[in-house]
């Protein structure tokens, strides 16, 4: 582990770097990066679309999806090299060129393992089985007595009969079809006539490998997409208007002749500079002087966001699949209040806009010629960019290819989709190759936006602790607003503000627990966004789109039913739950964090003047189950909340690598707190306002916790179900159920900041809060 | 005017013709062609961009060129090598610290010249000594782990 490359293979990695490859491996590269003849065209169907032995052995497998650092990469090498029987190391990886590999879809909703595993694994498989009816046929012994490791075969116990994989396929290809689902991405599944091992007999699954990409990242030597520079290529900034929703009227191209090379590109709304240094591209977006129209400012005052949520017209309302007859049960229950037996219950919560805010705005490089397009991008999904820059640049599907480099962080659909438009717009009007990268301010005022909302919640809950009937509506801006992808350039700014009209669409969420409740209704309704096109608080998908809002607002609800009627957390839970792993996964947090069962406030305590206290909360996201009890320190004076200890139990199934799965949850949980405590997008009524790291704050090291410890439940027997969003999910729920235990203060708007938590405390003294 | 600046940067000497102003980021990025230091807020928020003036960290982003010229400049790349690693660099590949990984040079750098000043640092220093870095992914309790097992091979003298 952690061994470094060698330096052969390094230099020939980074030169297919420099062309752009997305190569990932911790062996030296072998052959069979670029397509040459006589490989069968790039196809789902075609097993040499998805796995390659070369003349030297190396083993390449193309993988449709990337990593974004969590490690993906290294789990599907795992995955294949389980079914190949070799070492992961030994896999050669690459990911994400649309002309290289199979459209899975890219990275979305925590389907790397659990979709995009699906296909590579029955490819591998598949290659598998030929080499073992190749290599029966050449040594003259049945399949069952041949077993192979790190690509020798041999025959069971005759240890001088041996091939290899090289010896077997030596550069030549399969030329074996798969049958295929016909579908692509998350959904692209294709096997052939080989069944995949019994994960009894995994002996590469499983255990903790170390990710290709550290050393390089560590010591400065990895390509980024925003190092990635071709001869004769220009910076571009893209220009924005001060009020949200003006169209430039005129542009003052003289207010930058002082600046060597500048050069103003204009196209329907979008205004650009571009120079042939990066600096000067940076002094002309500066400089440049526009004269913008008088729009209206679009946005309504900060202090009436919440107001807007609820009285503004639905765009859509997503009809409620009720479990019972819930108006007939709300009725009953009216009785049961009157009589004294059950508890009406009801409350608000509130979440704020969220920006992706990456570590750098998005970059793009293009290179779009006559009979050419290519771009360089950071997007999580080059798939997705490829199409939408073919419809951008009014080509034929498959026109424009999209390579995936490794970009400064996404966590859903940031800007990175915009900058993609941007860079290959710009790249056909000036016919030179185009290096987009935003400033800051476009990185956190102008992308795209994790949705602000409201829920409601309602529910009669007997005094002996049997939730009668339950109710939750979620009432917020569209998580697609913008789609999860750039797929469609109307998705994109740059297509929005050219020739590209967005239809409107609209999606939201509600809770995934489990709890069974005889009468439950669960609806969502979206608003309208501010502004039709180049909304600069535009709805997307950002890190478990709109998950940890729903489950603070669902987990927090759950909390205030316990202790409506003084029952310890964990057990209403519990007793609601009926499925063994939901049950499991409780447990086990419990377990972890040796909770101390009790009503409101049983679990608080002091430290000095400060206040300490824990909370839970729970959460499914499709197959996974996260169980979480958070740890905070009050300080009653300042407000301030330190989310000191978490103990998360985490069931995803099998778990493929323990080590990347621990750093990957740890991650979402720090994250998740950065949410729960300091993220609140902020705007006037022209503009976003959060365009920096002071207006728009994360978490600081010295608010990040002591300690995250995690208890994985392994189900080799169950198939991998996702752990890149679930872990920041119940997060929210978990801090403010939480500050309540140490407090009595219940917060039901996010985020936890100073002031909102002195003044909780505050008001629970005048009137304590019991739900 | 682009003006001819000699920069001593990662033990060597480079010739750069930058506008005067430009900051020494653009400098190491675009003329030199170093991966690392990273444009993160051109603002001296969020320490991507750092690198060591004559030993002390530097954000790059809101630093001239010409402050550095002649001066010591050290970048990521220069700090260490896989092959000869900084104990801060090995720490961080053991511990598994980067998921995306562009925030790196500002830990790195930052703590590279705290754990020069301080030996066996309590976690309260190393949060202060670290406080305002931004990472976006979360790694935080990884770097603290890191840069404690730095200090401690640092210490034990395992790591030169």
């Amino acid at each position: 582990m952690n061994a470094p490359l060698n330096t052969n293979g390094l230099s020939r990695r980074a030169l297919l770097q420099a062309a752009g490859a997305l190569i990932v491996s911790a062996a030296p590269l072998g052959q069979a990066v670029a397509a040459p003849a006589g490989k069968p065209a790039l196809h789902p169907t075609e097993l040499d679309s998805w796995i390659a032995i070369g003349k030297d052995g190396q083993i390449t497998a193309y993988f449709g999806k990337i990593d974004m650092g969590q490690g993906v990469d290294v789990a599907i090498a795992q995955i294949v090299g389980e079914e190949l029987d070799l070492p992961a190391e030994k896999i050669q990886l690459v990911m994400g060129d649309t002309f290289l590999t199979c459209n899975q879809g890219g990275v979305s909703g925590s389907t790397g393992v659990q979709s995009g595993g699906i296909a590579l694994r029955n490819a591998a498989a598949e290659a598998r089985r030929l080499l073992m009816e190749r290599a029966a046929e050449r040594l003259g012994a049945p399949v069952e007595k041949l077993e192979a490791w790190d690509g020798v075969v041999s025959v069971t116990g005759v240890p001088s009969k041996t091939l290899t994989y090289a010896q077997l396929v030596g550069d030549g290809y399969f030329n074996t079809k798969l049958e295929w689902n016909g579908q692509y991405g998350n959904a692209l599944v294709a096997k052939g006539r080989a069944k995949v091992k019994s994960p009894d007999k995994y002996r590469v699954v499983g255990k903790s490998v170390a990710r290709f990409d550290v050393p390089e990242k560590v010591y400065g030597t990895l390509s980024y997409v925003t190092d990635f520079k071709l001869p004769g290529m220009l910076h571009a900034r893209i220009v924005r208007p001060p009020v949200a929703g003006a169209a430039p009227v005129s542009v003052d191209e003289a207010s930058i002749k002082s600046i060597p090379g500048a050069q103003v590109v204009r196209k329907g709304e979008l205004v650009a500079v571009l120079a042939p240094k990066e600096w000067d591209a940076v002094r002309a977006a500066r400089q440049l002087k526009v004269v913008w129209s008088e729009a209206k400012p679009a946005l309504p005052e900060q202090w009436t966001l919440y107001g807007h949520i609820r009285s503004a017209p639905a765009s859509h309302t997503e009809k409620p699949a009720d479990v019972g007859d819930v108006n007939a049960a709300f009725g009953v229950a009216a009785d049961a209040h009157y009589s004294g037996q059950a508890l009406l219950v009801e409350a608000e919560y509130e979440w704020p806009f969220q920006a992706h805010a990456s570590m750098g705005p998005a970059c793009a490089v293009a290179d779009v010629k006559p009979g050419s397009a290519t771009v360089w991008t950071g997007s999580q999904k080059p798939h997705a960019v490829a199409q939408g820059g073919a419809k951008l640049l009014k080509r034929e599907p498959g026109a424009v290819r999209a390579i995936s480099m490794v970009g400064p962080g996404s966590y859903g659909r940031n800007d990175c989709g915009d900058a993609a438009m941007e860079a290959l717009l710009l790249s056909s009007l000036v016919g030179k190759p185009v290096r987009v990268q935003g400033m800051r301010h476009d990185g956190t005022g102008w992308d795209p936006k994790g949705p602000a909302s409201v829920h409601y919640a309602r529910a009669s809950i007997s005094v002996s602790g049997d939730i009668l009937v339950h109710e939750f509506e979620s009432r917020g801006f569209s998580r697609i607003e913008v789609d999860n992808n750039e797929g469609d350039p109307s998705d994109t700014l740059a297509g929005q503000l050219t020739d590209f009209p967005k239809t409107p669409a609209f999606a939201f969420g509600v809770p995934e627990d489990g709890y069974a409740i005889p009468a439950r209704r669960n609806r969502w309704e979206t608003i309208h966004g501010f502004l039709p096109k180049a909304n600069p608080l535009r709805g997307s998908h950002l890190r478990d789109p709109v998950g940890p809002q729903v489950h603070f607002a669902s987990e927090s609800f759950i909390d205030e039913l316990a202790y409506a009627v003084d029952t310890d957390p964990i057990e209403l839970r519990l007793r609601h739950l009926k499925a063994p792993r939901d049950i499991a996964v409780i447990k086990a947090a419990a377990k972890l964090a040796d909770w101390k069962p009790g009503g409101p406030g049983s679990r608080r305590g002091k430290r000095g003047e400060i206040l300490t206290g824990r909370g839970f909360a729970f959460s499914r996201r499709g197959a996974t189950l996260v169980a979480v009890v958070s740890d905070v320190e009050v300080d009653p004076a300042t407000g301030r909340v330190w989310c000191r200890k978490f103990h998360v139990a985490h069931d995803c199934g099998l778990v493929v690598n323990p080590q990347g799965l621990r750093q990957c949850i740890e991650g979402n949980v720090v994250q998740g707190t950065s949410r729960a405590l300091f993220e609140e997008v902020m705007f006037d009524t022209k503009n976003v306002t959060s365009v920096d790291w002071n207006s728009y704050p994360i978490l600081d090291i010295r608010d990040a916790p002591e300690s995250v410890e995690i208890v994985l439940l392994d189900h080799p027997e169950i198939p991998a179900s996702g752990a890149g969003e679930p872990s920041i999910r119940p997060i929210a729920a978990a801090i403010a159920n939480a500050i309540y235990d140490a407090t009595g203060a219940r917060l039901r708007r996010a985020p936890f900041t100073p002031e909102r938590v002195k003044e909780a405390i505050a008001q629970s003294k005048v009137a304590p809060i019991r739900a | 005017m682009a003006q001819r600046t000699t920069l001593k940067v990662n033990g060597g000497t480079k010739a750069v013709e930058v506008e005067a102003g430009t900051p020494l980021l653009y400098a190491l990025h675009d003329e030199i062609g170093l991966n690392a230091p990273h444009f993160g807020c051109g603002l001296g928020q969020c320490g991507a961009c750092t690198v060591h003036i004559d030993g002390k960290p530097v954000r790059s982003c809101i630093t001239p060129t010409s402050a550095a010229a002649g001066k010591e400049i050290t970048t990521l790349a220069g700090l260490g090598t896989a092959g000869k690693p900084h104990p801060v660099q090995k720490a961080y590949v053991d511990e598994q610290v980067p998921q995306c990984g562009y925030c790196v040079s500002g830990w790195i750098m930052t703590a590279a010249a705290f754990l020069k000043e301080t030996k066996n640092p309590s976690d309260e220093q190393i949060r202060e000594a670290l406080a305002g870095l931004k990472c976006r992914c979360g790694t935080h309790l990884a770097i603290i782990r890191a840069i404690k097992r730095a200090a401690k091979d640092m210490a034990q003298g395992s790591v030169a």
